[in-house]
């Protein structure tokens, strides 16, 4: 005994890292395998029919545009923010992240709704004397809406690797004569690299999953193709075969992640403690376009929403709305918490296979996570929902399966800080711990979980907000007599009821925005 | 000893037998909303006041209920289904019982599964909406076939998604045969007709400027204009018995499996009650299913909709899959 714990990593990863993994594996195992039936269910032949159109490249090459240009956007708008917000002054000011977090706040649909109903002819601007201008929809539409609520998560994802970084790297290249925008090319940019990607992964497999931006700018999607397919025409065969091409198209993208990560050491290999990182001064004149920058970013993410909702609700104050918003926020909260707790709890063990155990087996139950959220909602919410009523009957339409499916989809969300920060926690500490006598377990706790926290509360947070805002899932396997605020707001922005949709949606906002605060006060103390 | 051993039972008993009888002595129904909370919560709580019989209610778009039973079986805890079309429920209308005759008695002729498996419980008419600042009201469509014209170019705006809009589609399958349908779907495709996702965006996009006219239901106007006397949309009906001006009903209907068919028809008798029907009318500018709210002050004119409205059985519009495997020809869905 003593000889085997004296080992640094045993082959296999021992049982209580493997077993939630395979927990999510199975699980979402299930969910596939229905979807597969479904799709197949009139054989091979009619699947191929349907999908084999000139629609379905078209869906195609509408979806891959929209996460191109997406893409880019997102990586304009986070990678200056978090630099701004982790190595300069700016840094001093900690509103400044919270305010670029807030947009993981709206949901898409709101986002899209907000943005049409600045414009045209009849427009809050217009009708403000603002003069009028055409709305933005279509490509450029869903462009800029998903764009502006989901860049948080590449921002967040950045900024605490620019947070973590190891600055005697940066100093040892300075000292060898770099200036400082080689230093940041060549040495800042490739520790990025892990952050950029997890936190692009998400967002891409979110321009995926989207229905409801896309809905409302009316830029046809896969994703958009399943939401019709499922809510209007009670195909489930045709649904579920573009659900799983959507899966296809995912797993290209996650297995691409994991080429293009391959395996990295970014953590301190030597001895003694990391140094915080000094902060850039930026002249003054970089200062006026910085203002500009976060005006530019902040006006159009947050106030342009922001704007719209409180026009409606000053315009027409919706009298005896509120008894609806209270319960409305009990039930959102009741399903969010224990979710993003969940799935905290989930993602821990899912990395840390994925990061130190990086051979076969790990690695793949790792990626189960990032399968859950390829999966579009609605898909995954029906299938769940048929998979629990023949399989488990007694969870069927529980508060319980809700938090379970929706913990299962957002996991991967969780996932993104977690491994980051794992990145740049040591081993060493974790085999010193060993080394000293403690089991594996007490070793992790001891040695490299304080290090997680940091990452624990951002993934916690992101799988909060998402939960939050979430529809489809929370639309069909809610409990009886379960209405949420996201389910309110959708529901009354369906039939036009703009004014009393509001106090809804500001209430999404505001409880939303006081989570965010608690965790982002406790990461500091931390 | 003994005796307060017996005491305790004597005394607990009664309580442990009331507590077990309290779920069932308040009487429960669940219900499938596929009608949105936001207009339908008040009249159930209504229901709710004058019976004490407590609904459960679980709201969803329409077909994915009906999937959802369909899925659900025998199993289904639901008793009521409550769909925004009469159409998908008569799609799934196996899974329904047929409701008693007495309740069904002097409804609208067309109102009513003719095996009785649904009921319509308000009506709500296909019309029109424009801008009256960019159509001039000499320049307003007669018929479907009018918009196909060049003068509406890119002009005109739909949404083939929305049951509702299937459910006219199905009406015109009806009434001119498959043939003409397709061919006015096509020739509205190839006119420039813009695709929106619901009736509240075609809407927002006439009042934006983005289209000038689109086939809507009659009652999101009234409750714009209710908001905002000066929103700059109006509306009109085709010319008379055009399938335009289709007339389709938010319908409800009793499980086969239900347990508490009692309590559930008790629910059905009140949505037809005038008090109800009075609140379709009233709250939802929806048109009532029964004559005896004729009497009430509305911004719908009832009359009007009995001359424009196509002749059309409402119980042959359930070929829903029919109508979608057209839209996918034409390439609209």
């Amino acid at each position: 005994m003593p000889n085997q714990s004296w080992k640094p990593h045993t082959a296999h990863p021992p049982w209580y890292f493997v077993l939630p993994a395979v927990f999510v594996s199975c699980s979402l195992g299930f969910v596939f395998i229905y979807l597969g039936f479904r799709a197949f269910s009139d054989g091979p032949a009619a699947l191929w029919e349907l999908l084999w159109r000139e629609r379905t490249a078209v869906l195609l090459w509408n979806t891959l545009r929209l996460a191109f240009g997406v893409m880019v956007l997102t990586t304009l708008i986070s990678f200056p923010l978090a630099w701004l917000t982790a190595r300069t002054g700016l840094a001093r000011y900690r509103v400044v992240s919270l305010l670029a977090i807030l947009p993981l706040a709206i949901p898409g649909y709101i986002m899209a709704w907000a943005l049409l109903s600045l414009g045209g002819d009849y427009g809050i601007i217009q009708r403000l004397g603002g003069g009028s201008f055409p709305r933005i929809t279509g490509y450029w539409g869903a462009l800029l809406a998903i764009s502006l609520y989901a860049f948080p998560y590449l921002y967040l994802n950045l900024r605490s690797a620019f947070l973590g970084m190891d600055p005697a790297q940066e100093d040892a290249a300075r000292s060898l004569g770099r200036g400082p925008i080689s230093v940041f090319f060549t040495v800042v940019l490739p520790q990025c690299r892990p952050a950029y990607l997890a936190g692009t992964l998400i967002i891409l497999l979110y321009v995926l999953g989207d229905f409801g931006s896309v809905t409302l700018m009316r830029y046809e999607t896969f994703s958009q193709a399943v939401f019709v397919q499922y809510s209007s025409l009670m195909d489930r065969q045709t649904a579920s075969g573009l659900a799983l091409l959507l899966m296809v198209i995912a797993g290209g993208l996650i297995l691409l992640e994991v080429r293009l990560l391959g395996r990295m050491t970014l953590h301190k290999v030597g001895t003694g403690t990391v140094k915080a990182a000094g902060y850039y001064s930026l002249r003054p004149w970089w200062w006026v376009l910085v203002g500009l920058f976060l005006i530019l970013v902040f006006g159009s993410a947050l106030v342009a929403p922001l704007f719209a909702i409180s026009f409606w609700l000053i315009e027409f104050p919706p009298a005896g709305e509120m008894p609806q918003v209270w319960r409305g926020l009990k039930d959102s909260f009741s399903v969010a918490v224990p979710s993003a707790f969940l799935a905290g709890a989930l993602a821990l063990p899912l990395a840390y296979l994925g990061v130190r155990y990086p051979y076969g087996r790990g690695r793949a139950l790792e990626r189960a996570a990032y399968f859950g959220y390829a999966m579009p909602p609605l898909a995954l919410a029906l299938a769940a929902a048929a998979v629990s009523l023949y399989l488990l009957p007694f969870l069927y339409q529980t508060l319980f399966l809700l938090i379970v499916v929706c913990s299962l989809h957002f996991l991967a969300e969780g996932m993104g800080p977690i491994r980051t920060t794992l990145y740049q926690a040591s081993p060493r500490l974790e085999e010193a711990a060993r080394s000293l006598g403690c089991n594996p377990l007490t070793a992790f706790f001891r040695g490299t979980f304080p290090l997680l926290l940091k990452g624990m509360a951002a993934g916690i947070a992101f799988v909060f907000l998402s939960v939050m805002k979430e529809l489809p899932i929370t639309y069909i396997l809610s409990p009886w007599g379960f209405h949420p605020l996201a389910v309110n707001i959708w529901d009354l922005t369906n039939e036009g009821m703009y004014a009393e949709a509001a106090p809804h949606a500001l209430a999404l906002l505001v409880f939303s925005l006081i989570f965010i605060g608690f965790l982002m006060l406790r990461e500091k103390r931390i | 000893m003994k005796l307060t051993f017996l005491h305790f039972w004597v005394r607990a008993l009664p309580c442990l037998c009331g507590l077990l009888a309290l779920p069932l002595s308040a009487e429960q129904l669940f219900l499938y909303s596929g009608r949105s909370k936001a207009l339908v919560e008040p009249i159930i709580q209504a229901f709710e006041r004058e019976t004490g019989i407590r609904v459960h209610a679980r709201f969803g778009g329409t077909s994915q209920l009906a999937i959802a039973l369909q899925e659900e079986g025998r199993r289904s805890r639901a008793d009521l289904f409550w769909a925004q079309d009469a159409g998908v429920l008569g799609s799934v209308r196996t899974l329904f019982a047929s409701l008693p005759v007495e309740l069904t008695g002097d409804l609208v002729a067309d109102a009513v599964h003719t095996e009785r498996r649904w009921v319509g419980t308000s009506g709500r008419a296909r019309v029109f909406v424009y801008a009256p600042g960019r159509v001039a009201s000499g320049d307003l469509p007669e018929a479907l076939e009018d918009l196909a014209d060049s003068v509406w170019q890119e002009r005109v705006g739909w949404a083939p998604a929305n049951s509702s809009f299937q459910t006219f589609v199905t009406a015109l399958r009806h009434l001119e045969g498959e043939r003409a349908t397709k061919a006015w779907l096509a020739s509205m495709r190839a006119n420039g007709a813009q695709t929106y996702p619901n009736n509240s965006a075609l809407l927002q996009a006439v009042a934006a400027g983005e289209i000038d006219l689109a086939l809507t239901n009659h009652y999101y106007l009234y409750r714009a204009l209710e908001r905002n006397p000066d929103f700059p949309v109006a509306q009109a009906f085709f010319a008379e018995g055009s399938p335009g001006n289709l007339v389709n009903y938010a319908a409800v209907g009793v499980l086969e499996t239900s347990r508490n068919r009692a309590a559930a028809e008790r629910f059905v008798a009140f949505l037809l009650s005038p008090k109800a029907q009075g609140y379709f009318v009233e709250n939802v500018f929806e048109y009532p299913v029964r004559d005896v709210v004729e009497h009430l002050p509305s911004a719908i004119d009832q009359t009007e909709i009995h001359r424009v409205r196509p002749q059309v059985d409402s119980n042959a519009l359930d070929d829903l899959s029919g109508t979608i495997s057209l839209l996918r020809e034409v390439g609209l869905l």
